[in-house]
């Protein structure tokens, strides 16, 4: 039993082998080489179509993708933690009519003798709608124990029910003295930049920040790693559950509000089937559904990239069923691309 | 002085007696052997001793005063800490990250408290040049060894100050290098006067690093003594019933 002890003792990691910097952390990740391809398919269809470049062009795919890319950031969250949220897309709906509808109300009333109250009310009834939804979701799986993918999926169909019900199907504009300021907020421009195009970049950096440095951050991914574990070490896992569900439903509700101001109405049908783009798009940036890998940039560079080639495919005259295929492939084919990668690395 | 007594612990889940009349004492800095085949009781009165449920008779003392663990939280605050079979690892997270897991070090900016990662990676790499462990702070877990597992896994445990150490079955499907590694930690964790109860089905793990050893059969314990008095063969008839009790 003498050379058992013999068995360790250096601390010189001689034989213990290391990964060069570029196959390790971000470099070696699918947000990464996604990124790339997402620089190379700019390139390709600034060379075949003038028409890319142009500041036009560039504010719409930058204003298309925001409201897309935000919610990807909230989704990303939940993703992290292994779980999955539908209800982005219903609840985008259900906050940009609550928002419309108690802008109406306040029109011509007492409230609006104070500046900024009516808007500023109007806003919060928004976002306290999807603020509601996603505690909704959040308690049922973290408390009751049931599966996200149900949960969220009867949320889907409650919410935009919801949504047609206090409607009666007919759209709502905002109306009242400040909707001019709410159209600035939120459909506005700042330097020539659209302001959903800056809260979107603001909001990813908070995230990053928020996930590698904070303790949240640290027990978001640890829920995704290892559930167990996590409870073991005394995390308050129910509370960081309800927390990425609000903060997803939080992020839809703002997207839907921004919505609001680009379509200057919130129909009953706004953002139908967004939910699928928007997991689409964090899976093309990098998250796993399995939970535990997930983040910011991924979050926004999957948006990106299927708006540019949503873009590129409208450029090309193509027609627009066409985009939906293509869109789907792009999914298989970046996990894809990650499974053949990890096989090679781990080989 | 005695670091943990178990004072005639008995259990009962409904009709099934788990556990009769158990006493047992761990002394500081002792390493014992528990063993037993599966249903024996070893799994019990682990879990009475890290709180996951009280017995239901008999006295746990701990540092001779009586103590009443109602969750695994009021084991730890006392100084038990237990390595999961699993390990309970977040594979997706670094060894320092998995070490400090649910009591990060923070540092405060204005009224937000950010991670250090600095003085949580430079605690780490001491803990794992105590354990004389070859593992980074800064690598992900996912990509460790068996035995860089366990050192992440007893990281934790020193990184709590613990004074009991309960492992289960940490030589369980891993390499003869990665077993021999995990010994050398139990004796680290031995000479630091860190008591250890060793839960395996492995003759040779128990012989080369236990004091003493102790056989569960059937909810009581029918042996406890020195591994030097003792034998692998006395105690497969132990654990299998050949012998009645030694």
């Amino acid at each position: 039993m003498n050379d058992i002890t013999q068995a360790s003792g250096a601390s010189d990691f001689s034989n213990v082998g290391r990964a060069p910097w570029w196959r390790r952390g971000f470099f070696a990740s699918q947000t990464a080489y996604v990124a790339v391809a997402l620089v190379v398919i700019m390139v390709v269809m600034s060379v075949l179509s003038s028409a890319f470049l142009s500041a036009g062009n560039l504010a719409n795919v930058a204003k298309n993708f925001s409201f897309v890319g935000i919610v990807t950031l909230g989704i990303t969250l939940v993703i992290v933690t292994g779980g999955i949220d539908l209800s982005v897309g219903s609840t985008m709906a259900l906050s940009a009519i609550v928002c419309a509808i108690v802008m109406q109300r306040l029109a011509g009333t007492a409230v609006e003798g104070i500046p900024l109250l009516a808007m500023t009310l109007s806003l919060l009834s928004g976002l306290g709608a999807a603020l509601l939804i996603g505690l909704a979701n959040g308690l049922l799986i973290a408390k009751l124990g049931l599966s996200p993918f149900v949960t969220t999926l009867g949320m889907l169909s409650i919410v935009r029910g919801l949504a047609y019900a206090v409607t009666e199907g007919r759209g709502q504009a905002p109306t009242g003295s400040d909707v001019d300021l709410f159209y600035a907020l939120t459909d506005g421009n700042l330097g020539g930049v659209p302001v959903a195009v800056i809260y979107l970049l603001v909001l990813a950096v908070i995230m990053g920040v928020v996930l590698h440095h904070t303790a949240f951050g640290r027990h978001v991914f640890a829920l995704g790693g290892n559930e167990k574990a996590a409870a073991l070490t005394g995390i308050a896992v129910d509370r960081v559950k309800i927390a990425v569900y609000v903060l997803s439903a939080l992020s839809a509700g703002f997207a839907g509000i921004l919505m609001v101001g680009w379509l200057g109405s919130a129909p009953a049908n706004l953002a139908t089937g967004y939910e699928l783009t928007i997991i689409a798009a964090a899976v093309i940036g990098g998250a796993n559904l399995t939970g535990g890998v997930g983040g910011p940039a991924g979050a926004v560079i999957g948006a990106l990239l299927i708006e540019v080639i949503r873009n590129g495919l409208v450029l090309a005259g193509i027609n627009a069923y066409w985009q939906i295929v293509l869109v789907g492939g792009i999914i298989i084919l970046a996990v894809l691309v990650d499974r053949v990668r990890t096989l090679r690395i781990a080989s | 002085m005695s670091l943990l007594v178990l004072d005639n612990i008995g259990k009962e889940f409904g009709a099934i007696r788990a556990l009769s009349n158990v006493n047992l004492t761990i002394r500081p800095g002792e390493v014992v052997g528990l063993m037993g085949d599966n249903g024996a009781g070893k799994s019990t009165l682990v879990k009475i001793i890290a709180g996951n449920f009280p017995p239901s008779h008999g006295r746990v003392l701990f540092e001779d005063k009586e103590v009443h663990f109602a969750k695994p939280v009021d084991a730890r605050a006392v100084g038990i800490e237990v390595v999961y079979q699993d390990l309970a690892l977040a594979d997706n997270l670094t060894a320092a990250a998995n070490v400090f897991l649910g009591r990060e070090l923070k540092r405060k900016v204005g009224p937000f408290s950010f991670l250090d990662h600095a003085a949580m990676n430079r605690r780490t790499g001491e803990l794992f040049r105590e354990l004389k462990s070859e593992t980074r702070p800064d690598d992900v877990v996912r990509a460790m060894s068996g035995g860089q597992r366990q050192a992440v896994a007893i990281a934790r445990t020193r990184l709590a100050r613990a004074k009991l150490i309960l492992m289960d079955e940490p030589t369980a499907a891993i390499s003869v290098r990665q077993v021999a590694e995990v010994l050398d930690l139990i004796r680290r964790l031995r000479d630091a006067g860190i008591a250890v109860i060793l839960i395996s089905h492995r003759m040779p793990d128990v012989f080369s690093v236990c004091e003493r050893v102790v056989v569960m059969r059937r909810g009581t314990k029918v042996a406890d003594k020195p591994v030097s008095q003792s034998s692998p063969e006395e105690v497969t008839a132990l654990i299998t019933g050949a012998k009645e009790a030694a």
